[in-house]
């Protein structure tokens, strides 16, 4: 079986929607995080697979992107620990269904 | 020197100014710190002020003054300065020194009172006002300082303000003043529109030089006019007079300070001041206004003479023989005898003072008793107390050779038989210094010869704040020895009349007075002092409250209602805004209110604060954009 652009769609849409399961019902914020950063990797592996499946040869743009968006993405996750870190040392819980005070 | 004095006159008022603040600040307790402070100060005003004479003795017509600007409004600027000359050295030093005399006499006069640092404050206080006005070289700053001794003299008079009778004697002293001044006002205001300057002396710009004057030209009459109207006021001249008698309720220094040596001869000072206006355009020495003067002058010293006739109380005697004095002056004045007028000021300061500090030794000496008839006999209680004041009774009556007040006096009357209107004043006043002369000598008898009555047998330990005699000796003319028979007429009269007088009974007070006995109703009149008072009460008073009754009938029928009119007219068109308001606006105001209150509550609703909530919807609006776009193309 030769691969195929959408092999990898279907990959990434996968990836993307587990990702998405786990951000919107876990309820401790870690595994959020951990969800985000799943759906960031199903971005980057539609990214890698668009380039790799484009007209041929192209200058290296996708990975480029790709390589960019993990920069930024390790450092949105460090700055999400320790936001999770100031939170749990401020309400002693990382459980995101305590965490209301936005209740209108 | 010359120029370091005529740059530092300010420095004169300055120092009891000064005094003033200082002792104001001290705490009530500091008593010796208070006196001496005042003390200092008049002491350092005096040793300035006779520098400042030393310089005017230099030449003769010696003028120096010092101006600056004040502030500027728009291309104005308000110049003010001060002024030496001969005019204003006499005065500083008269000032400095009877004020110096009289401090320090106050000091064992008003040891037992409890506010004796207040006391202190307001004499030094006045006594920079006083040294202030003599200085001035603006009409403006003149009257500052003028209305400041007003003040100084209101605080003082009202000094025992826990006195009813005190309190209305410094009231009515402020507003009688107040009116002259709203006339003194005016005629700053009518000067300065006419000549464009309040400075007197400015290099030949001033209101009293030529230009000045030039500027003014008819209106000078009317101006000088005015500016008497101040004068009247304060040296309490007919019909302002009123004010003097009763503002004998403050304390008996104050009353020799202010109502006999300083502030009543203010009013005298300025008409001299302003001189020039008065005189300008003088044919033969007479102006209408100078007329005025005269006239003004002769009523005041007739009638404040014969008034004293009557008093028995022996500050009241002093305060119409201070009055008629003044008028002597204004006469003098009025005559073209400036240097005579100004003379006898001067020497009627000093010994006007040295009367009224004897009435206060004698008032202290008897436990506050102010009644001749209860007095007698204390010339060998109070021998001190009698000689000083025995000097300054002859200086007032004006024994000539030894005394101030026969040269001055002569001086004044040599000046009104040369007047070339009429002889009148001449003889009115002759039998002005008659009377004087009899009165004082009544005096004399009742407080210090014939047996003791009852205030003077509880006489206690009298205070030694005895001033020495000022007898000055200045000039010999030939009216000299007329004026000496008709102060002898006078004295002679007087110790006739009165001397039974003072051999009353020792045990009670001398019933009548021999004058009474023969002239009683005029006795009554005189008593009362010619009902002048009263006179007031039932014409000037009295037309006020009418008029005061008249405007209350207006102000209730006939502007109340057009008020009232204009009312309604205004709650009618009240009622209709506050309809429109109330319908219109405010119920559109309110519904929109409503409204956004309740889209907000359902909002709020929304918010549940859980994150994941948040998220999923931005999952499910993502979704459906996603559909959307799949199915728009």
């Amino acid at each position: 079986m030769t691969p195929a652009l959408h092999l990898f769609l279907i990959v990434s849409a996968a990836l993307f929607c587990i990702g998405l399961l786990a951000a919107l019902s876990r309820r401790h914020a870690i595994f959020i995080l951990i969800g985000i950063e799943m759906m960031l990797a199903a971005a980057n592996l539609n990214f890698i697979a668009f380039w790799r499946f484009g007209p041929q040869p192209q200058p290296p743009t996708g990975v480029m992107v790709a390589i960019f968006s993990i920069a930024i993405a390790a450092a949105e996750a460090a700055v999400g620990l320790a936001l999770v870190i100031a939170v749990y040392r401020h309400y002693r819980t990382t459980n995101v269904d305590q965490l209301n005070r936005l209740k209108g | 020197m010359t120029a370091w004095t005529v740059n530092n006159v300010w420095l004169i008022p300055a120092a009891p100014l000064a005094a003033s603040f200082v002792i104001l600040s001290l705490a009530n307790s500091r008593r010796k710190s208070a006196a001496a402070l005042a003390v200092i100060g008049q002491v350092a005003a005096l040793t300035l002020s006779i520098f400042a004479f030393a310089t005017t003795l230099q030449a003769p017509g010696y003028r120096a003054f010092h101006n600056f600007t004040w502030f500027t409004f728009g291309e104005n600027a308000l110049r003010i300065g001060w002024v030496l000359d001969p005019l204003a050295a006499a005065m500083l030093v008269m000032i400095a020194l009877v004020g110096l005399c009289i401090f320090i006499f106050s000091i064992g006069y008003m040891a037992e009172d409890k506010d004796f640092t207040r006391f202190f404050a307001y004499l030094s206080f006045f006594s920079a006002a006083m040294l202030g006005v003599v200085i001035a070289n603006s009409l403006l700053l003149l009257f500052v300082c003028w209305e400041l001794v007003g003040l100084a003299s209101y605080l003082l008079i009202g000094f025992w303000i826990h006195k009813p009778s005190a309190a209305a004697a410094a009231k009515k002293a402020f507003i009688t003043t107040r009116i002259g001044d709203m006339g003194f006002f005016l005629g700053i205001l009518w000067l300065y529109s006419g000549s464009g300057t309040l400075l007197f002396y400015d290099n030949g710009r001033g209101c009293l030089e030529s230009a000045g004057l030039l500027a003014l030209g008819a209106s000078a009459t009317f101006v000088a006019l005015l500016i008497f109207c101040g004068a009247v006021g304060k040296s309490g001249q007919f019909p302002l007079h009123v004010w003097l008698p009763d503002a004998m309720e403050g304390p008996t220094p104050v009353s020799a300070l202010i109502h006999a040596a300083t502030m009543v001869a203010a009013g005298v000072f300025l008409v001299a001041r302003v001189y020039p206006l008065f005189s300008f355009g003088a044919i033969d020495g007479v102006t209408p206004s100078l007329t005025v003067v005269v006239s003004i002058g002769v009523i005041t010293a007739l009638m404040a003479s014969l008034i004293a006739l009557a008093q028995f109380d022996i500050k009241r005697i002093l305060a119409y023989s201070t009055v008629s004095q003044l008028g002597l002056m204004m006469v003098s004045l009025g005559v073209g005898g400036v240097a005579a007028g100004m003379m006898h000021l001067i020497a009627h300061g000093f010994f006007k003072a040295l009367l009224f500090l004897g009435a206060g030794s004698v008032i202290h000496g008897t436990h506050h008793e102010h009644d001749i008839r209860k007095m007698g006999g204390l010339r060998s209680l109070m021998p001190v107390t009698f000689l000083t004041f025995a000097i300054g009774m002859m200086n007032l009556s004006g024994v000539p050779f030894f005394f101030s007040g026969g040269w001055t006096k002569e001086e004044i009357l040599h000046a009104t038989a040369r007047w070339p209107t009429s002889r009148l004043p001449h003889y009115l006043m002759f039998a002005g210094v008659v009377l004087t002369a009899l009165y004082m000598t009544r005096q004399m008898i009742y407080v210090f010869f014939g047996n003791r009555r009852p205030a003077s047998e509880q006489l206690h330990s009298y205070l030694n704040g005895e001033t020495p005699h000022f007898g000055v000796a200045l000039l010999i003319q030939p009216i000299l020895f007329v004026s000496l028979a008709f102060v002898a007429a006078g004295i002679g009269l007087g110790f006739v009349v009165y001397r039974h007088a003072g051999l009353q009974d020792r045990h009670r007070a001398a019933e009548t007075d021999p004058f009474e006995s023969a002239q009683p109703i005029l006795f009554r009149f005189l008593g009362n002092k010619m009902w002048l008072d009263e006179l007031y009460a039932n014409t000037v008073i009295a037309f006020s409250k009418l008029a005061a009754r008249i405007s209350d009938w207006m102000d209730r029928n006939v502007w109340d209602g057009l008020v009232r009119a204009l009312g309604g007219l205004g709650q009618l068109l009240g009622i209709f805004t506050t309809n429109f308001d109330e319908r219109g606006i405010n119920t559109g105001v309110d519904e929109t209110t409503a409204g956004t209150r309740g889209l907000g509550r359902v909002m709020s609703g929304w918010h549940s604060g859980q994150i994941q909530t948040y998220l999923g919807a931005v999952a499910v609006g993502m979704l459906a954009l996603l559909i959307l776009y799949a199915w728009l193309t």
